[in-house]
């Protein structure tokens, strides 16, 4: 049974359509990859799917409720068995990176704060920064702040875990470290992982499915094997790197050519 | 004429929602009060009030009396030039009791207060909204109001009518120091004077002015922050705006409550 349903999602700002009338099951205990260029929509989806914007029309229904219209006392309750790490990390910079942690922990359970420092201890040793708890965010590097961002979001055990573009401003050892984790993660609590990227090759590392965006529509969904044999001229588009608009490129070459040759450069 | 007339309306409707979701912000920081109180509270979030009250109050503290101190030998000699014409030099204790007590005690916090903590609200929330820490904490299932408003509003109303209290005891205090080394009053005849010439309903207008005043100061710096959209730049004009709100607000209610207890003291 699908953890997640996307049912015919439209979204729009402004009059703007951003989402038209998308439709995805992530079923459970898969990772499934939303892959896309910028402005294709995939953050917007997102938002969406972890209920901190309402769709113009149709549903996400996570765990059987509809996110878009629960109460919000059951999007609180469904929230904590999302975990999210954000693009930016997101870490709270008055708080040290295990209060970091510890603070689900201690906003939403009874547990003594011994036990608290102990389940901390463990997440933060699952992602390899179990030394680093009492440093502030501010003194980690970029990696290490995503795997704190990572810890962070396993703090409540949830059951889905979400990942907004978690190779963006890494380099490339430190972002295939991450994906690894990613991996690893999945093996070891068996939970259902979204990432949301453009970095083709970290996608088809980690990914189980992708659903491939273009222009606020799905242009395709499938394994990786599928993705990649796809005939879809915006998938090829995206696989192969080739520019959006090749003509525009020209026409700028072609502008500082003459621009070059004319008389007021050349004078 | 009709362009002058839409936009009178538009700018009016503007205000009206502005004050509409101060009303709002307001209405949801008091139900989330409960879980920032001691002992019946999140433990947690009243360790961050306290922590607000310092930044608010004892951080404050240095420059709200040196201001009082100031404006009650301003007060003092710019009373005394006058009143000495006629005789009357003996009022200047009242001019100065009185005055502080009543207003200038609870209007100098406020403007240092609002410029000092009103803005760093605006800042902080602001940035946490920019680098996605507002989203995540709605993602662990928290609520922003709850999590960030309520502690900083609790702190503000601890914090500001007790700074105002400090700010009366330093502007009387200056008044004394003047009239000792113009007329030779000791001390101690002073403080009679001053007791005989302030009344508990003196003291009870400016505890509620300072307590407004704190609502208006937390309310707009937060609602500053909240409204915080793209990227650092806008950080920096929230801040603005924010001291720039509600110094004005402070000034309209002080002039308001003035009115009011004015003509309830009326015989």
């Amino acid at each position: 049974m699908a953890i997640i349903s996307i049912r015919d999602l439209v979204v729009e700002y402004d009059g703007r359509h951003i989402l038209n009338g998308l439709n995805l099951d992530v079923e459970q205990g898969e990772t499934m990859v939303l892959l896309g260029g910028s402005g294709s929509g995939k953050s917007t989806l997102l938002r969406h799917i972890l209920g901190l914007e309402r769709p113009k029309s149709g549903s996400v229904i996570v765990k059987g409720t509809d996110m878009a219209r629960c109460s919000a006392s059951e999007l609180k309750q469904l929230r904590r068995s999302i975990g999210v790490a954000f693009q930016s990390a997101a870490l709270f910079n008055s708080l040290s990176v295990e209060d970091n942690i510890a603070l689900t922990l201690r906003e939403h359970t009874r547990l003594a704060p011994s036990i608290i420092e102990i389940i901390v201890w463990m997440k933060l040793a699952a992602v390899g920064l179990a030394d680093f708890g009492k440093l502030q965010p501010q003194e980690l590097s970029g990696g290490m702040k995503k795997r704190a961002a990572v810890a962070r979001a396993l703090a409540l055990d949830p059951e889905i875990l979400v990942f907004d573009e978690p190779s963006a401003g890494l380099d490339p050892i430190v972002a295939a470290e991450l994906d690894e984790l990613i991996l690893l993660l999945k093996e070891a609590f068996q939970i259902t992982v979204i990432v949301v990227t453009h970095e083709l090759a970290s996608a088809f590392r980690i990914a189980d499915r992708i659903a491939m965006l273009y222009n606020g529509t799905f242009s395709a969904i499938g394994s990786k094997n599928e993705i990649k044999a796809s005939t879809s001229p915006q998938v090829r588009q995206f696989l192969d790197r080739i520019p959006e608009n090749p003509a525009k490129a020209l026409a700028i070459a072609d502008y500082f050519e003459k621009y070059l040759r004319s008389p007021e450069v050349n004078s | 004429m009709t362009t002058v007339l839409e936009d009178v309306g538009a700018k009016t409707l503007d205000h009206m929602d502005y004050v509409g979701r101060l009303n709002i912000q307001l209405w949801a920081t008091l139900r989330a009060m409960v879980t920032t109180l001691p002992f019946v509270g999140n433990r947690y979030r009243w360790k961050e009030s306290v922590r607000q009250m310092l930044q608010i109050g004892v951080d404050a503290l240095p420059m709200v009396a040196l201001m009082a101190i100031c404006t009650g030998f301003i007060l003092a000699m710019q009373g005394a030039s006058e009143l000495r014409r006629f005789g009357a030099l003996h009022y200047v204790i009242d001019l100065v009791a009185v005055g502080f007590t009543r207003e200038l005690g609870p209007l100098l916090t406020a403007i240092a207060v609002s410029g000092r903590s009103g803005s760093a609200f605006a800042a902080e929330i602001g940035t946490m909204k920019v680098t996605e820490e507002l989203d995540a904490l709605r993602v662990m299932a928290l609520e922003p109001v709850e999590f960030v408003l309520a502690p900083k509003y609790l702190a503000a109303l601890v914090s500001v009518p007790c700074l105002s209290i400090v700010c009366n005891v330093f502007g009387i205090m200056a008044g004394g120091i003047f009239m000792f080394f113009s007329t030779r009053l000791v001390p101690l005849m002073y403080l009679r004077y001053v007791l005989t010439s302030i009344e508990l309903r003196d003291v009870i207008a400016g505890l509620v002015k300072s307590v407004a005043f704190a609502t208006i100061i937390a309310h707009v710096g937060c609602l500053e922050g909240f409204r915080v959209r793209g990227g650092p730049d806008s950080v920096g004009r929230s801040t603005t705006a924010a001291v720039v709100k509600s110094t004005f607000l402070v000034i309209v209610a002080d002039a308001v409550f003035t009115a009011i207890f004015y003509f309830m003291a009326k015989p």
